[in-house]
């Protein structure tokens, strides 16, 4: 059972429906928490809570969108833990790391479904959303934290901050090679399809694995 | 002495100046409480209560004098009540008048994220302007004497105001007014604890106690609330006064280390990919160099990378 297939019109299938919708759910929770996470987290960013509502309405609503993330991310770990698990061409991929970056693709080893970097985002995102969660349990409701706990509050206001600036340097890479750097990337979580020459250049592995399901069905 | 204006040191999540700061001269204003002729009788209570508009709130008993645990949003002054046993197996009743101290360096100020919802006047008062507090409660962990307290009907943290209002026409806090026996005292910082000091001398060299002392704890460099107490080298005993408060170290780690780590390394992210774009360009979509064996259709090369690099 693969979500994934080679379409008919020649193009290959990489995210379904669901897993673009789940993707979008993450993506549209984490930029709201992020904008307004950065409006509390300085100053001279305040004025982003001003313009989304209000800095009360940013300070209730944060955590509730933090919960839709939260589902969000506990979705994608549903669909996708399984094809996240670290293999020896990972290691690989990280020697080859130079390559990779300097677009020499051809000597980077072949991936499966998703690639090492793939794989770093999905557990940072997912390990970082865990630390999130309970620390901003904490921050949701500090006066319920009673005064003999107190350490509990100074764990949570050192690690969500730390916890949400490891995602934002996964963001920012993310969003950098899914929009400009990766050309056909964003098309596969917007329309879901790439072409069969991305497919065998990012993820040859899986995509000849596509290739023998299609002749198998035959 | 004058205070008939309010000129302002320190905003909490403030961009920029503070406008007027460092402006005119102000006194720095300070409540002493003499500990050691507090009868317990509540009247500050009381006379808070009233002058701020606040209702009684539930009291609970528990075999003391002590009405309730803590001060609540809407009880600010609350006085602690310890039956202290001594070495020598007699007791003495403590009692401490507990509200804001007024820190010369506040800790909810500086955990504050909200701009003016915290504003420390330059003569020392630190005052919460609810009509800016975003109700997050930052303040709650950065103080280091557990006094403020969120409202869930509010939504919005408040405190001990050390009657700003009176003070700026020039009247004393609304408890000093009010304590019969004249253990709480108003006026300027050095006067206060030239006082203070004196009366902890008169304390160990006539009364016998020893370890009588001021608490104007240097770790939030001094207080505007200073207190006399007969043993100033316990004062945990005084329902829990801290021995050398200070501004939580991790609130301070994450306001000032943190925060420069985190902007430095999310605009070096930033410039990163972008001197990445500039010195690399994209990964060009490659074109599909056969038909795949599945279907007939013809295979569509570069779709949605025209202008790419060959």
């Amino acid at each position: 059972m693969s979500a994934t297939a080679i379409l008919a019109n020649g193009r290959v299938l990489r995210y379904s429906f669901h897993e673009r919708l789940v993707h979008w759910l993450a993506g549209f929770s984490y930029v709201y928490l992020l904008l307004t996470g950065l409006a509390f987290w300085s100053p001279w960013l305040f004025w982003i809570a001003v313009v989304l509502g209000g800095p009360t309405a940013s300070r209730e609503l944060h955590p509730w969108v933090g919960l839709i993330f939260v589902f969000a991310t506990l979705l994608m770990y549903r669909m996708w833990s399984r094809q996240m698990h670290e293999t020896e061409s990972d290691k690989e991929f990280w020697r080859a790391l130079g390559h990779y970056v300097r677009n020499e693709d051809e000597l980077v080893p072949s991936a499966d479904r998703f690639n090492a970097g793939q794989k770093l985002l999905f557990w940072g995102f997912l390990w970082c959303g865990i630390l999130l969660l309970l620390s901003g349990l904490i921050l949701w409701f500090p006066h319920l934290i009673p005064w003999s706990l107190r350490y509990l509050r100074y764990i949570a206001v050192i690690v969500h901050p730390a916890a949400a600036l490891l995602t934002i340097g996964l963001f920012i890479i993310h969003v950098y090679m899914g929009t400009a750097m990766e050309r056909g990337a964003f098309g596969s979580v917007i329309r879901g399809d790439v072409s069969t020459g991305w497919a065998k250049r990012y993820h040859r592995v899986w995509y000849e694995h596509l290739l023998r399901d299609a002749a198998a069905r035959k | 002495m004058s205070q008939a204006t309010l000129e302002i040191r320190a905003i909490s999540g403030h961009s920029g100046s503070v406008p007027g700061a460092g402006v005119r001269r102000e006194f720095d204003v300070c409540k002493l409480i003499d500990t050691t002729t507090c009868i317990g009788c509540k009247a500050c209570e009381v006379a808070c209560l009233e002058w701020n508009g606040l209702s009684f709130s539930e009291t609970v008993f528990n075999n003391s004098y002590q009405t309730m645990p803590e001060t609540q949003w809407n009880y600010w002054n609350l006085i602690k009540f310890n039956e202290h046993e001594r070495e020598d197996g007699t007791l003495q009743l403590l009692m401490r008048k507990d509200q804001c101290m007024h820190c010369e360096e506040p800790g909810c100020l500086i955990a504050c994220p909200a701009d003016g919802a915290i504003v420390q006047y330059v003569n020392g008062i630190v005052d919460f302007q609810q009509d800016h507090c975003i109700g997050c409660g930052y303040c709650v962990t950065g103080c280091p004497f557990n006094i403020p307290k969120f409202s869930p009907t509010a939504r919005k943290v408040f405190k001990c105001t050390l009657c700003v209002d009176r003070v700026t026409q020039g009247l004393e806090p609304a408890c000093i007014k009010a304590c019969p026996t004249g253990c709480l005292h108003f006026g300027t910082k050095p006067d206060m604890k030239a006082l203070a000091e004196t009366r902890a001398k008169q304390l160990r060299e006539y009364s016998g106690f020893e370890n009588a002392g001021v608490y104007d704890p240097p770790g939030v460099k001094g207080t505007h609330v200073i207190y006399v107490l007969h043993d100033a080298s316990n004062p945990e005993l005084y329902g829990g006064l801290p021995k050398d408060p200070h501004v939580p170290w991790a609130v301070s780690f994450w306001k000032k280390p943190l925060k420069w780590i985190g902007n430095i390394a999310m605009i070096g992210g930033l410039l990163g990919v972008f001197a990445h774009y500039l010195r690399f360009g994209p990964k060009i979509e490659p074109a599909d160099e056969e038909t795949p064996r599945q279907g007939g259709a013809a295979p569509r090369t570069g779709t949605r990378d025209p202008g790419g690099r060959p």
